[in-house]
Formats: C-alpha cells, sequence, structure tokens
C-alpha cells in the first residue's frame, strides 16, 4: 500500500499521482513511440495499421466518454460527428486548405453544428435523448447523399493525403508516419481531457451526471454545461471522423452507419464508463475480438479440420460480451483492473466488497 | 438590516397551497428557524428561495435585489448555499470533489484557459484548493478527503453537503434539516459548526429543523408554519409555548421537546 504524503495543492492538481505512476506512462509512451520499429523490421505493417485503428476509435471513445461517462448524457449518434468530420475535412482540403488547419477546423464544425443539432434535445433525459441521438445516426446516411454535390453521395468522396508543411502521409504508402500523426493528436487529446477534468468545467459536466438539482443550486447553469459538454464531445468525434477517412481512404455514405454509434457507446461501456482508460480498453477489445475470431477459426480449420461458419458470429459474441459486463463488471474493464490493483496492493487486506456501493438512500423524485 | 426577504408569498401545487401568504425577513448575521410538522410547507419556501418554484404571488427579495427575475442558477451567484432535506450529493465523485463543486461560483477561468490549463488556471485552482482545504479543517473532514460518497455512512454525508455549502462562500446559508438522522454526538457537533458559521464567519442562516433542542440552542428567532401558513414569529422560546404552535403539533408527534 503506498501513501502519497500531499505537501502542496499542486499534489492533487497534478497529472500524476507520484513518481512511480509518471514514470510507467512514461515507459508507456516510449513503448509507443518505439512500436514502428518492431514492425518496420519485421517489414509487415498490417498490424501497425490495425493498430492506427483502434487509436482512431479510441479518440473517438473519449469524445461519447466525455460526454456519456462524464456528464451522463448518453448518445447513440456519435458516428454522425465523425461523419461531419471527416466530410467537411475532405471539402476544405479540396478547397485547398493546408491540413493542420482543415482538421483543427473541421473538428470544431463539426462540434459547433453538433452542438447546434443537438439544444433542442439536450432537454431530453435518458432513454428518450439516446432515442433521439439514434434517429439522428439514422439520417446521417441520407443527409449525406441529399448532399451530394459536396459530399459524393453513393458513388463516394476520396479522402486526400495528409499533408504538413510538405511532409507528406498516406496510410498505404507510408503506415509509419499516419501512426506517428495519430499517436501524437491521441495523446493531445488526452491532455486536454485531463485538463478539462481537473478545472471546474470538467467538476460541473461530473456534477450535472450525478445531480442537476444539486448542480444548479451550485450555480451552475445545466443548458451551457451540457452544450459544452456536447461540444467537446462532438469536435472529439469529428476529430476522430477526420482521422478515419484518411485512414480509409474512400467514403461513402454506408461508412458512418448506426453500428459505429452503437460500436461506440459498446466500447465505453466495456471499457468503464466515466474513465478516460475505459476508452482505450474499449477500443482495444473492439479491435482484438475480430482478430481472435478469425485466428481461432483458421486455428480450428487447419488444426483439427473444424469449418465454423457460422453468420454474424461476431456480432452475437460482442452482445454476449456487452451483457455479461453490464451484469457482472457494471465498472467496465478498468473498473475490473482497478479492483485487481487494489488487491495486490492491499495483500492481504483486500475485501470483497471493498468496491461494493452502499445501497442508495432513499431518493424521491420530488426536490426536498 | 434585512437579508432575505419574502413578502406575501403563496404557491399552489394542483388544490393543495404548499405556501399560503408568507412573509419572513431574515436579518443579516443571524441565524433564523423554520419550524413546523411535517408537510408544513418548510422544503417548499426554501425550494422558492432556490428558484426552483416560481411563486403564484408575492415577492422575494434577497440583499436589496428581487431574485424573482432570476433563474435557479444565478441565485448561488448572489451568495445564496443550500443544503438539502434527502442529501443530494455527487455520488460517484470524492468528497474533495463535491467540495470543489461548491467553489464553482468563483470560476473565473473559462473553457479555452482549462482546456489548455494556463498558468492562470493553475493559480486559480490552487485558490480554490486553498478555500476547500479549510472547510476541511473545519468540519474535521480530513479521514473522508479522496473517499467516493458512494460509499460514506449517512452522518459523514451531511457533513460533507454543509462543507459543499460552505465551500461556496455564502452570505445566506441555508440548511434543510441538518440534524435529521444525526445521533446525538453528531447533533451536538452540528450545533457548535451552526454556532461557528454565524459568529466566527459572519454567515447568515436559515435552517428548518425538526429538533427543538437544536432550534432553541441556535436560533435567534423562528418562524413557526403550518398548513403553510405562518403561525407565529418570536425567540424559540415564545414560539414553543405559543398556543396555535403547541396545538398545531398535538396529536402530530412531530416535536421532540429536549
Ligand atoms: N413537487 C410537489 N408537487 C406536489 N406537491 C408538493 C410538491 N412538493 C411539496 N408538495 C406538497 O406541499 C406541501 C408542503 O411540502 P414540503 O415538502 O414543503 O413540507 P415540509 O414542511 O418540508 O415537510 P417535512 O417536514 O416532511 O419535510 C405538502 O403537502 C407536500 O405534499
Ligand atoms: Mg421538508
Amino acid at each position: 500500500m503506498r501513501f502519497v504524503f500531499k505537501t502542496s495543492y499542486d499534489a492533487d492538481i497534478n497529472w500524476f499521482k507520484h513518481k512511480t505512476q509518471a514514470f510507467w506512462y512514461f515507459v508507456l509512451f516510449a513503448l509507443m513511440l518505439a512500436l514502428p520499429l518492431y514492425f518496420y523490421f519485421l517489414s509487415d505493417a498490417y498490424l501497425l495499421g490495425e493498430i492506427t485503428s483502434v487509436m482512431i476509435f479510441a479518440i473517438a471513445a473519449m469524445g461519447l466518454m466525455l460526454l456519456t461517462g462524464h456528464t451522463g448524457l448518453p448518445s447513440l449518434g456519435h458516428a454522425t460527428f465523425m461523419a461531419m468530420g471527416c466530410y467537411l475535412n475532405v471539402i476544405y482540403l479540396n478547397l485547398g486548405v493546408p491540413w493542420l488547419l482543415s482538421f483543427v477546423l473541421a473538428g470544431a464544425t463539426a462540434g459547433a453544428v453538433g452542438t447546434l443539432i443537438a439544444l433542442p434535445v439536450l432537454r431530453l433525459h435518458g432513454v428518450y435523448l439516446a432515442l433521439a441521438t439514434l434517429a439522428m445516426s439514422i439520417l446521417t446516411g441520407d443527409f449525406i447523399v441529399i448532399l451530394e454535390p459536396w459530399t459524393g453521395g453513393i458513388s463516394g468522396l476520396a479522402v486526400p493525403d495528409i499533408s504538413i508543411f510538405g511532409w507528406e502521409v498516406n496510410k498505404y504508402a507510408n503506415p509509419y508516419r499516419f501512426y506517428y500523426v495519430v499517436l501524437i493528436i491521441a495523446i493531445v487529446i488526452i491532455m486536454a481531457y485531463r485538463n478539462v477534468l481537473r478545472t471546474p468545467l470538467g467538476r460541473s459536466f461530473t456534477a450535472v451526471r450525478d445531480s442537476e438539482i444539486s448542480a444548479q443550486a451550485m450555480g451552475i447553469n445545466l443548458t451551457v454545461t451540457k452544450s459544452s459538454s456536447f461540444f467537446l464531445s462532438a469536435t472529439t468525434a469529428g476529430l476522430a471522423g477526420a482521422l478515419f477517412g484518411h485512414s480509409a481512404g474512400y467514403v461513402t455514405n454506408e461508412t458512418f452507419d448506426v453500428v459505429m454509434s452503437i460500436t461506440l457507446l459498446m466500447m465505453i461501456v466495456i471499457g468503464g464508463l466515466g474513465f478516460i482508460h475505459g476508452a482505450f480498453f474499449g477500443a482495444v477489445v473492439f479491435g482484438i475480438i475480430p482478430v481472435a475470431i478469425a485466428n481461432g477459426r483458421s486455428l480450428l480449420s487447419t488444426s483439427f479440420d473444424i469449418n465454423i461458419n457460422i453468420p454474424g458470429l461476431e456480432n452475437g459474441m460482442f452482445a454476449v460480451i456487452l451483457i455479461a459486463f453490464i451484469l457482472f463488471e457494471p465498472m467496465g474493464l478498468y473498473g475490473r483492473w482497478l479492483k485487481i490493483r487494489t488487491y495486490f496492493e492491499l495483500f492481504p487486506f483486500y475485501r470483497k466488497d471493498m468496491f461494493r456501493r452502499q445501497k442508495a438512500y432513499l431518493k424521491t423524485e420530488r426536490v426536498q | 438590516m434585512s437579508l432575505l426577504s419574502l413578502d406575501q408569498v403563496t404557491l399552489r401545487f394542483g388544490g393543495v397551497v404548499a405556501v399560503n401568504n408568507v412573509s419572513l425577513s431574515v436579518n443579516e448575521g443571524e441565524v433564523f428557524g423554520l419550524v413546523g410538522p411535517n408537510g408544513a410547507g418548510k422544503s417548499t419556501v426554501f425550494n422558492l428561495i432556490s428558484r426552483f418554484y416560481d411563486p403564484a404571488e408575492g415577492s422575494i427579495s434577497f440583499d436589496g435585489k428581487n431574485i424573482l427575475k432570476l433563474g435557479s442558477d444565478k441565485v448561488p451567484s448572489l451568495g445564496v448555499a443550500r443544503t438539502f432535506q434527502n442529501i443530494e450529493l455527487f455520488e460517484h465523485a470524492t468528497v474533495l470533489q463535491n467540495l470543489l463543486v461548491g467553489r464553482h461560483r468563483h470560476r473565473k477561468t473559462n473553457m479555452l484557459s482549462e482546456i489548455f490549463f494556463t498558468p492562470a488556471a493553475r493559480k486559480e485552482e490552487r485558490r480554490h484548493r486553498e478555500a476547500v482545504e479549510e472547510v476541511i479543517d473545519f468540519l474535521d473532514l480530513q479521514p473522508y478527503r479522496d473517499k467516493m460518497i458512494a460509499g460514506l455512512p449517512y452522518g459523514v454525508r451531511k457533513v460533507v453537503e454543509l462543507g459543499r455549502a460552505l465551500a461556496s462562500e455564502p452570505k445566506l446559508l441555508l440548511l434543510d434539516e441538518p440534524a435529521s438522522g444525526l445521533s446525538v454526538e453528531e447533533t451536538q457537533d452540528m450545533a457548535y459548526w451552526i454556532e461557528d458559521i454565524q459568529k466566527q464567519m459572519g454567515i447568515t442562516v436559515l435552517m428548518v429543523e425538526h429538533d427543538m433542542g437544536l432550534v432553541s440552542s441556535v436560533c435567534n428567532r423562528v418562524l413557526a408554519l403550518n398548513d403553510g401558513k405562518e403561525l407565529t414569529t418570536g425567540t424559540p422560546a415564545e414560539v414553543q409555548s405559543h398556543p396555535a404552535v403547541v396545538e398545531a403539533y398535538l396529536g402530530t408527534d412531530g416535536i421532540s421537546k429536549t
């Protein structure tokens, strides 16, 4: 067990609680930086591309995490903001805007437009908000078709390459460069996210999530807070969408479908609602499962001559995993990790009910 | 000088007149008690001051300003903080984070400076932490500082809620049954704290309480309410012996004489 002896307010404010923690994150960062070397010597960058995709989805999941995990507003429509970011980025690029500017602008416009669309539905709660955003997600494909002159509609749109001050990045020609671009953007977004959480803005988000009544009684404006969260969330999803476009190379009206929206929500639930880590854990799970199923299938057929060809097997497995998490580990993978860590830190004093929530005290709908 | 005043305020819920033509005026620096049997309309008065409800008639002013024009999130910025009868804390956050939310009305940073965590944002953050640490010391909350609310015992939650209100450095503190559900010792602590809040911090307190022992020991003046109507106002002793108050409580068993 570690006792952190706090000697200044900065001990609570800083990103890392203690030196050891900072050290481990630095090690992780160094590993991520060095990772492409491994694939370079292997001269097979296929897996690196998969890892890059996982990071892109982790960025989108961070966007949704802020809204759902930290502000308590569910959304089943985040693929829509990814679509906005992606198409706007391409439109700006085709207008001759330099990539860096176009990328940031695409995110911000997606955020702004997203917030405008969301304003009328932000008064809704829980399942109603989820349904409203789901409707938005369903309509996205149709809007892309309607806006054909800009989006290419059904025939699709080619995504130009990234060019940063003459430094060209194409996912297929140079997967290593693309990996680094995505990695750096992911890190910048994590830093911004952490900053939000340690300042009044982030605290107002969690306050609104946990009790709207007392948030108001503390002087927090619900509409302003919810729309700020929506703006940041949609912006982040938009940035992820722009990167997704560069990763896919070509997008059509069917790219950003409802399934993608639902996948994002599943990611953050499985990863652990309310933790930045959860976005990454969830994205990794969703990256690994299809690969694991494919490997398992080929192993079975080559070694044991068993051929399993059940249509929808992947989706079925996702569904089972999701239900299992909601039933047995509502805190998600990150919550599970916290428990394991506490177990070892406190060994042998860990109690099974340590993380169990006390029964909520009587709450009525009425303001008392 | 009167800090808060309600003037002939009426509020109806359908057929129920929850608050009926009530006038009251809380002077700066005093502890003002609001008593009455269950369903008398005490919490509703608080919710009117918090602007959760619009009165049908009457006016409410704080510090000379008419607050009926303000939204419920603007009232705290004038310096009004409150607690709730059924504790309303942020369950999935730590005690420290809960108290920090109380600082919201002092927020000077904006979204951009917070995202980039500019030196100014850090400075502000230190200021908030300093103020909150003072509250933690005052209420002896150190052992629970980094604990999640979700696992805390009832008595501690009550204190945390008081702390969150204090962290906002209010001029007027509204306490809705601060001692309900507390043990005798905890109630004693609460009495000391309320005294300190009044005398040392100079904060005006308006409190609803059923425990007449606590009311007599901390309140300067008391207003008794029944069925939404004012019965009488006076010192705790005067109110307790007022015939209308005795009658209102008879058979309701809502009073505890200690
Ligand atoms: N939101 C509401 N809708 C309908 N009726 C309400 C509402 N809030 C309060 N009431 C009614 O108004 C009356 C006053 O309620 P209030 O909660 O103010 O009582 P109280 O004096 O705080 O009682 P207690 O001591 O039980 O807390 C009661 O008859 C109650 O049923
Ligand atoms: Mg009440």
